[in-house]
């Protein structure tokens, strides 16, 4: 991808964000319901609650409101959340880091995961093996991460309580974190046990986040790299003596993971959207849960701020995709 | 000549249909189509199967467990929930909720999505630019979170999650319907109809959708089943209809919350709620196998 | 005495697909160390099965019915897998058909043209570099540092089938299997490529079994020829032999079909029909001599 067309990726990015802010705050604001009227005593006169509307600019006509909010944008000023009373910006901040752990962790689970079956099954091909690991991989493409996550919540609640359903650090831990990045901070400051903590939170989320998108890879890679398998030049190389573990891992696997590539980042595009829901069912202080908060309480700020980082994750996450993809094609890259 | 071009068409539309006949054949669909039919029925006649009444609550019978476990109360065979209410009798009245939502939900995503698909495959210029737009801002979104916040704004209970299912997932279809409308149209029996003087409208309704129409009856499928599982999240979320009534979703927020204490009010709404969508997947990827072998996703 | 470097004795095999097909009937053939064997036949006559059974790759759907297929006096068709693969691309290694799919469009070229030489010489780091270096040398590609980096589709078909001859010569093998290395290719570099070949044959002293349909080629670089229709050898001997003096009417119309480098079958005059008769006739004798 050259320079050009990122800028202009970059730029389609900023319309469709524009498109995806405007939508919200349009449907946030034609629909009934004051999200005043909701945080207000019932004793308060109705000039108090004109005071609090013009407070949060709720009295300007529809327009306004939104190029405000524009302008405020680009101030970086997100407003104040009406139900925490806070900066919507910080309060993103001190979530997102959370949700990016977690999708992060998750990522990493999918590709190994979905990286370690697709390849065994190609080792495995025409054995009675290949035929079990292909129906588990089914249902695992099946069935949501919604359903996962709560059949992972029973494992673990019930069976083998072996890791934390909740939260994301063991309230008995008294470190002081100076960022919100918990895992990443207690690695640097070697903190063994903070860090322990932190991953077995981490571990349920986790899983359930990972485990479709692992089937998912699985499925496509081992395909593509079935159909590397039957070219030529893996033909020739095991002329030349290579071990089909090698052949696998050395002639197939870079021809594969192109297509497979440009699936995760699909796929993991529907994870960030996935967090919502999993960080809900293992109260998961990240910003998928606040999200849903901000709903239930109509804090308009809030919904707005988060409905936008959401946005801008998909459109990053699709443009690094892509570069990536790049990258790994060597036509592209000297051709 | 005429007689070549008038043959064509026809053909190729009852070729699909004889193919119905194969359906049978291929197990997917029969075992989760028989599944799916059980559940239906089950559904319909819920007042007559349900062994107890799904909303009465007893607290003198609360948190029993279900049958082969000690202190298991003869006739509530899955237990009983923390407010003594039949967990069994919830699941049968459930599937009602689940399957109609998912019906008419997937119905009219299915409406929405396939007349844009079919318009902007079948006319493409100014119609296939918009609708391809629109979906691209509409994959921006988060799913669950769009639904979340429609659901929101329009105020929790049952319309509110059909609306806002429709509203979300028409893009399925209309991308593969477009694409497919897209490879129908320059197939021969198209061009055949074409040159007899068929209308643009005619060829669109009487020779395209009964060729598109396999592929929309598979995704119904597929879509019937993310259906179930938005309305469990909009209820486990709170926000489908009322705590009281019985859905899926709801029960198996209601077992998160008591899992420590009543294992049994989260695992069998489950697994009621994983045997559906896997069945519906099942019959959606079966039917897209035995109607269309070359259809993209 | 050494035995030969190949024998293949009165080897058959058949299909499993077709109701047992013979795809080959009672093939014996010798090849001695750095002799140049062409196999000669139309599609289907069995030339690329015994280049697949040489090198161990036959597929699942044809079965070995009898026969003995010896490399140095070893039988191939009952050696453990382990020291078939341990010769695999040390001794025995292959030229294939289409350089457009035989190299590993990821890989660089060094990579792959030493790879060869890393598993079964054991050759590291700049010693490795250098003789990947000599060995583009050797078969006369320019600018080898520029070519060593580069990958399969920054090069011509010609010059990635120069390196397919360089890698397999480069672990200094007793046998060379050349499947139709040059139908892929232009007629112009198709000659180039033969008389490369028959160079690095000459240098390493390599024995090359040489399949192809193409009379022409067999006549310019091999020293004997073996002519087969499904799956029966015709006729065999020394290249001036069957040129000169063919013994079977088969022969002498496919050297009257004339020479062509490219398209068999497509010559000046067409094999008549009536030999095919001859030849399905005299399969059916064998046959039926061969059932109980």
């Amino acid at each position: 991808m050259t320079l050009t067309s990122v800028f202009n990726r970059l730029a389609m990015a900023v319309l469709t964000l524009l498109g995806v802010g405007l939508v919200v705050f349009v449907l946030l604001r034609v629909v009934p319901g004051d999200p005043v009227a909701m945080m207000i005593s019932p004793s308060a006169t109705p000039a108090d609650i004109a005071a609090l509307r013009a407070h949060y600019g709720l009295d300007l006509p529809l327009a306004e409101q939104f190029f405000l909010w524009l302008r405020d944008l680009l101030h970086l000023d997100f407003g104040t959340s009406i139900s925490l009373r806070r900066g919507v910006l910080q309060l993103i901040g001190e979530r997102l880091p959370a949700t990016l752990e977690l999708t992060f962790a998750a990522l990493v689970f999918g590709i190994l995961a979905g990286g370690i079956v697709a390849v065994a099954g190609v080792l495995l091909r025409r054995t009675p093996l290949e035929a079990v690991m292909d129906f588990v991989n089914g249902l695992f493409l099946a069935v949501p991460d919604f359903v996962w996550a709560l059949a992972l919540v029973l494992l673990v609640g019930v069976l083998w309580p072996i890791f934390p359903l909740s939260g994301r650090l063991d309230p008995a831990l008294s470190t002081d974190f100076y960022t919100p990045f918990y895992l990443l901070e207690s690695l640097a400051r070697f903190n063994w046990t903070d860090v322990g903590d932190v991953l077995a939170h981490l571990v349920m989320p986790t899983l359930a986040l990972g485990l479709p998108l692992a089937a998912v890879i699985a499925r496509t890679l081992k395909e593509a790299l079935g159909e590397a398998m039957v070219q030529d030049y893996v033909l020739l190389a095991r002329l030349k003596g290579m071990s089909e573990t090698r052949l696998v891992l050395q002639e197939a696997l870079r021809n594969a993971v192109g297509p497979t590539l440009t699936l995760t980042g699909v796929q993991f595009t529907f994870m960030i959207g996935g967090t919502v829901i999993v960080e809900r069912i293992f109260a998961y202080p990240g910003i998928g849960n606040m999200a849903i908060d901000a709903v239930i309480n109509r804090d308009l700020p809030l919904i707005q701020g988060i409905v936008l980082v959401f946005g801008a994750l998909f459109i990053v996450i699709n443009i690094a995709v892509d570069l990536i993809a790049d990258r790994l094609n060597p036509r592209q890259l000297h051709g | 000549m005429a007689d070549v071009a008038v043959s064509a068409p026809v053909t190729v539309v009852n070729r699909r249909f004889r193919s119905l006949r194969p359906l049978l054949r291929e197990p997917r669909v029969v075992w989760a189509g028989g599944f799916l039919i059980a559940l239906a029925l089950v559904a319909i006649f819920a007042p007559w199967i349900a062994p107890k009444d799904p909303l009465e609550q007893d607290l003198m019978m609360a948190s029993l467990p279900p049958i082969g476990f000690e202190g298991y109360e003869p006739g509530y065979y899955l237990g009983t929930d923390d407010l003594g209410r039949d967990v069994l009798s919830r699941i049968i009245f459930g599937a009602r909720i689940a399957l109609t939502v998912s019906l008419v939900a997937a119905s009219l995503a299915g409406l929405i999505g396939s007349l844009l698909g079919l318009a902007s495959g079948w006319y493409r210029g100014w119609t296939d630019r918009i609708v391809s737009r629109l979906v691209d801002i509409w994959m921006s979104f988060p799913p669950v979170l769009l639904s979340v916040l429609l659901v929101a704004v329009m105020g929790a209970g049952l319309h509110s999650v059909i609306i806002a299912i429709a509203i979300i997932d028409w893009t399925r279809f209309s991308r593969v319907v477009r694409a497919e409308t897209l490879a129908q149209s320059s197939l021969d029996y198209v061009t055949a109809a074409e040159a007899i003087g068929f209308s643009r409208r005619h060829i669109l309704w009487r020779e395209i959708l009964p060729n598109v129409a396999p592929v929309i009856i598979a995704l119904l499928s597929l879509e019937m089943g993310i259906a179930v599982i938005v309305e469990a999240i909009l209820s486990f979320v709170g926000l489908s209809i009322s705590s009281d009534a019985p859905t899926w979703g709801g029960m198996v927020a209601q077992g998160r919350q008591v899992l420590h204490e009543s294992w049994w009010v989260l695992v069998f709404p489950l697994v009621t709620l994983f045997a559906t969508v896997l069945a519906f997947n099942l019959l959606g990827n079966g039917l897209r196998n035995a109607l269309d072998p070359v259809m993209r996703r | 005495m050494t035995p030969p470097l190949v024998s293949i004795e009165a080897l058959s095999a058949s299909s499993v697909r077709e109701g047992g097909t013979p795809v080959l009937r009672d093939v014996s053939l010798t090849l001695e160390r750095g002799e140049v064997r062409g196999l000669v036949g139309e599609s289907g006559a069995g030339k690329s099965t015994i280049a697949k059974a040489l090198l161990g790759i036959l597929p699942e759907t044809i079965r070995i019915t009898g026969g003995w297929l010896r490399f140095e006096g070893r039988d191939l068709l009952t050696m453990p897998s382990g020291e078939l693969r341990a010769m695999r691309g040390r001794d025995i290694t292959l030229i294939p058909q289409d350089p457009q799919t035989a190299l590993n469009p990821a890989r660089t070229i060094e990579a792959q043209l030493t790879d060869g030489l890393r598993m079964k010489l054991g050759l590291r780091g700049t010693a490795l570099h250098a003789r990947a270096i000599e060995l583009l040398e050797e078969v006369q590609i320019r600018e080898p540092d520029r070519v060593l980096r580069s990958y399969p589709h920054q090069l011509s078909g010609g010059m990635r089938q120069r390196i397919l001859i360089a890698a397999a010569f480069a672990p200094g093998p007793k046998l060379v299997v050349a499947d139709e290395p040059t139908t892929a290719l232009d007629v112009t570099v198709q000659k180039e490529i033969l008389r490369l070949m028959r160079r690095m044959q000459e240098r390493h002293g390599t024995a090359v079994i040489f399949v192809t349909h193409d009379l022409g080629v067999v006549a310019k670089v091999c020293d004997s020829v073996t002519l087969l229709y499904a799956g029966k050898v015709i006729e065999a001997g020394t290249t001036a032999d069957v040129i000169e003096r063919p013994q079977h009417a088969y022969t002498k119309a496919l050297i009257a079909a004339g020479p062509r480098y490219d398209r068999p079958g497509q010559g000046l005059e067409p094999v008549p029909e009536a030999i095919f008769r001859q030849l399905r006739a005299e399969l059916a004798g064998t046959a039926a001599k061969g059932a109980p």
